[in-house]
């Protein structure tokens, strides 16, 4: 029971990780293929703008899946360690590149610089995400053993890894599109033209390869692809039915609402996936949810803690993307950096009790987050 | 036969990767703890400056907060990045580890999820709204910064004292069968290590801001700008220092107690006796402390408060379980323990000062003191660490398993140990080279300010706004 509760609790930290930070990476995606200095300064900006507060935010959803994963399914872990190393030691390298880049180049002015840490940010942001795909593809094809002692190539590269590898990143990159189309359109940004048609090509690719890998995993894993045609049918057929959602509105050039459709397509496949598994941890082995190492006092602990991290962490998260919604956040129009002169508007308004201002601004926050949950 | 001579092929190649893994954790470890160490006070350290701003209508306080709080947006990403690389290391690099404990240990790294969130989340409000939020409820989006740096802080100290003094569950058979999360998050060395540290987080990122500034005091930039900038890097910093020697005291007595082989390397008791002296400096080869100064009885009385305390010595345990290394954790803690009161003393000068003529030293020998004292903090609790990892081995998990067995399987950690030194060399310089590059570009903005129209141009400027004399 508990143990189901927490596989439930890691299928959400994976979706939430997917659909937020996947989309940071899909940034660095569209970054990459921006074109010259020039060229590609106005996309570049838009993206910058729209990953720069939320970055670190959802990064921390892929810390806190390692720290469930280890402590209530420790054994499973540590196979999943052993047995694909190598692939993870190049998704964190990934990672380091990917945040230390995008953030140095916010702070640099010579153009020779920025632009090198701006490759280092966009060609990493590919990494990452293409190499956690494989990990999963690894997962779900059962070619990690129970009692893994060593790295192994064969798993990793096998043609459902590899696959999965290529669709986390057409994935990444599909949900970026759409989300700046999104963020374009709001603001009556030419851009949004510009974002349309990459989003749109990207959710034909991102579908081709989900086929594809569903074909393959046919020939690779029958067991696993009977689940996913038999119980986890519907949300197979959901994420299907939200692609072609995304797509038939992009076409029609009514961007609005696509955001949440594409998240929630993205997430379907995330549970379709868990669905098709439940309750094997490791497919093609006897590790479950329930025998993968940690005992009823470490789970129930876990999903006491998940319930008071759910309590102060989503009104957070709420705030932080309501202010980034409103464009509270971020250097603004006058450009990257803030100016070096003390704030003038700011100094009379120092007398106002602090606790008003808070309370208010509060006020303001939960208002706002309500009514845009009302307009979805 | 066969399988003895199977069973030594597998140790020897476990054995050869203990030593590069327990390198790599070491290097990512002691480069990821600096920017832990700010990415836990800074941010107190700029709400103080806010504060102060705010309260006072000071500009030079806000223009301070500002642009510590762009510096904070770099070293809090890429702390965020090197801590993350911790987190994969806990299971790339010591999955026996995980395997066989994770589900206890697993839970203090769980809540400092929680914290780790609050920080990232208010740290994008609070980094990126200077411009658009109005004052004190942006200088409250702050507050959750602050505050979840030092409960994450707790959090992850809670994991190492456990390692250190374990408790809090129950095993059978090799398979953990129920769990205390109380127990495990507040293990008994946790009341002395989670103290210890947060005070070494404080200490570190006041004394480092207070460097920055000291160093261009030398260097002739005497204006209030740079001394309200070393104050309020440096007064933390040193209030904090005679608390933390009381701590780092305390500690030091409980490790007597709780760790005795780890105390009898840090002080050089090879035999289990009374009226044990106290070894300054000083290197242990074969039994013979070459160079050290001795003082006798000190380290019965330190332990114990009388000559006459018994102190448990290293040869208490067979060899194979003592640390390799008595000089090294040894050497290190007295270099800790040396630079603590070097950094109680600049701050004890600084408050003398301010008594009888309320003002800050104006002799040169303080400022070098004070520019001196970041990298001071820092070397101290990096020595610190050496201590209490080092003088743990060969556990991992105190007198439960050893380094050895938690130790990956898989080969080529030297490889991964290269790329990580080459990597973090890298990622080290361009972070201090944009950090200076941030404070030249400040500087100008300065001097474009004081430069009024029809004025000298900048160039010559800069020779104007130093005071006579630098």
């Amino acid at each position: 029971m508990a143990a189901d509760a927490v596989g439930g609790m890691l299928l959400a930290g994976i979706t939430l990780y997917a659909v937020l930070g996947g989309a940071d990476f899909g940034g660095g995606l569209w970054d990459l293929l921006a074109g010259t200095a020039a060229h590609g300064r106005v996309p570049r900006a838009l993206i910058d703008e729209s990953i720069t507060p939320v970055w670190e935010a959802n990064h921390v959803w892929l810390v806190f899946n390692l720290v469930i994963f280890w402590t209530a399914f420790p054994h499973a872990f540590a196979a999943v360690m052993n047995a694909l190393a190598l692939p993870l030691w190049l998704a964190v390298g990934g990672i380091v590149l990917r945040g230390a880049g995008f953030a140095f180049r916010k702070e640099i002015t010579q153009v020779r610089w920025q632009r090198a840490a701006g490759a280092t940010f966009a060609f990493s942001s590919l990494l990452t995400p293409f190499f956690m795909g494989t990990v999963i593809g690894a997962i779900a094809a059962g070619s990690v053993p129970a009692n893994a002692s060593h790295a192994s190539l064969a798993a990793w590269t096998s043609p459902t890894a590899l696959l999965a590898g290529f669709l986390f990143v057409a994935a990444c990159g599909y949900l970026a599109a759409v989300y700046l189309t999104g963020e374009a359109a709001g603001r009556g940004s030419r851009m949004t033209a510009y974002f349309t048609h990459r989003a749109r090509a990207a959710a034909i690719v991102a579908g081709a390869l989900s086929l594809a890998a569903l074909f393959e995993l046919h020939a690779a894993n029958p067991a696993v692809y009977g689940r996913l045609t038999g119980r986890a049918l519907p949300l197979v057929i959901a994420g299907g039915v939200c692609g072609l959602a995304v797509l038939a509105l992009l076409t029609a050039g009514r961007p609005r609402g696509t955001r949440f459709i594409a998240a929630l397509g993205v997430a379907a496949v995330v549970w379709g996936w868990g669905v098709a598994q439940y309750p094997v941890l490791l497919p093609g082995t006897a590790v479950t949810l329930t025998n993968a190492g940690a005992p009823a006092s470490t789970l129930v602990a876990l999903v006491v803690l998940f319930i008071v991290a759910v309590a102060l962490i989503g009104p957070s998260f709420a705030l932080l993307f309501t202010l980034q919604g409103r464009r509270l956040l971020g250097a603004g129009e006058d450009g990257m950096m803030p100016p070096a002169g003390p704030p003038q508007q700011r100094a009379p308004q120092g007398r106002r009790s602090p606790a008003a201002r808070a309370a208010a601004i509060g006020m303001i926050a939960i208002a706002c987050t309500v009514r845009r949950l009302r307009h979805r | 036969m066969r399988a003895s001579t199977t069973a030594l092929l597998v140790a020897s190649r476990v054995g050869g990767q203990v030593v590069p893994a327990r390198a790599q954790m070491a290097t990512t470890l002691g480069f990821h703890i600096i920017l832990a160490c700010l990415g836990i006070a800074l941010p107190s350290v700029v709400l103080l400056a806010e504060f102060i701003g705010l309260r006072r209508g000071d500009e030079v306080a806000m223009r301070l907060a500002r642009r510590w709080s762009q510096a904070m947006g770099v070293l809090i990403a890429v702390g965020a990045v090197t801590g993350t690389v911790l987190s994969f290391e806990m299971g790339l690099l010591w999955p026996g580890l995980m395997r066989a404990y994770g589900a206890v240990l697993g839970f203090p790294f769980a809540v400092e999820g929680i914290f780790f969130f609050l920080e990232a989340i208010f740290a994008g409000i609070y980094l990126w709204g200077w411009r658009r939020l109005p004052g004190w409820a942006h200088w409250w989006s702050g507050m959750p910064i602050a505050l979840s740096g030092i409960f994450g802080a707790m959090s992850v100290i809670a994991v190492n004292s456990w390692m250190n003094t374990p408790g809090g569950f129950t095993e059978q058979n090799g398979r953990i069968t129920s769990v205390d999360v109380w127990q495990v998050y507040f293990s008994r060395s946790a009341l002395y290590e989670m103290p210890h540290m947060i005070l070494a987080a404080y200490m570190v990122t006041g004394f480092t801001v207070a460097g920055v500034y000291a160093a261009g005091i030398l260097r002739g930039r005497r204006d209030r700008y740079h001394r309200t900038g070393f104050a309020l890097g440096f007064v933390p910093a040193a209030v904090l220092t005679p608390f933390q020697i009381f701590v780092g005291d305390t500690a030091a007595r409980a490790i007597a107690h709780q760790q005795p082989v780890k105390f009898a390397s840090m002080e050089y008791v090879a035999r289990t006796s009374r009226q044990v002296p106290e070894w300054l400096g000083g290197v242990y080869v074969n039994g013979h402390i070459y160079a050290g100064l001795k003082i006798p009885y000190l380290d019965s009385l330190l332990a114990g408060f009388g000559p006459g305390t018994r102190v448990t010595g290293w040869d208490t345990v067979p060899p194979a379980d003592r640390p390799p290394v008595p000089w090294l954790i040894h050497l290190c803690f007295d270099v800790m323990v040396a630079l603590g009161f070097l950094l109680l003393l600049a701050g004890l000068w600084a408050a003398w000062e301010w008594w009888r003529r309320r003002r800050l030293p104006p002799q040169r020998l303080f400022w070098a003191a004070g520019a001196l004292s970041g990298v001071a903090a820092i070397i101290a609790m990096e020595c610190g660490w050496v201590v209490t990892e080092v003088g743990r081995q060969p556990w991992v998990v105190y007198r439960l398993q050893t380094t050895a067995a938690a130790a990956t399987t898989n080969g080529g950690v030297l490889t991964s140990l290269s790329l990580v030194i080459v990597l973090y060399a890298v990622l080290g310089a361009a972070t201090i080279v944009i950090v200076r590059v941030l404070s030249r570009r400040w500087r100008r903005g300065d001097l474009a300010e004081t430069a009024v129209p029809y004025g000298p141009p900048p160039a010559t400027a800069d020779q104007a706004t130093r005071p006579a004399g630098s």
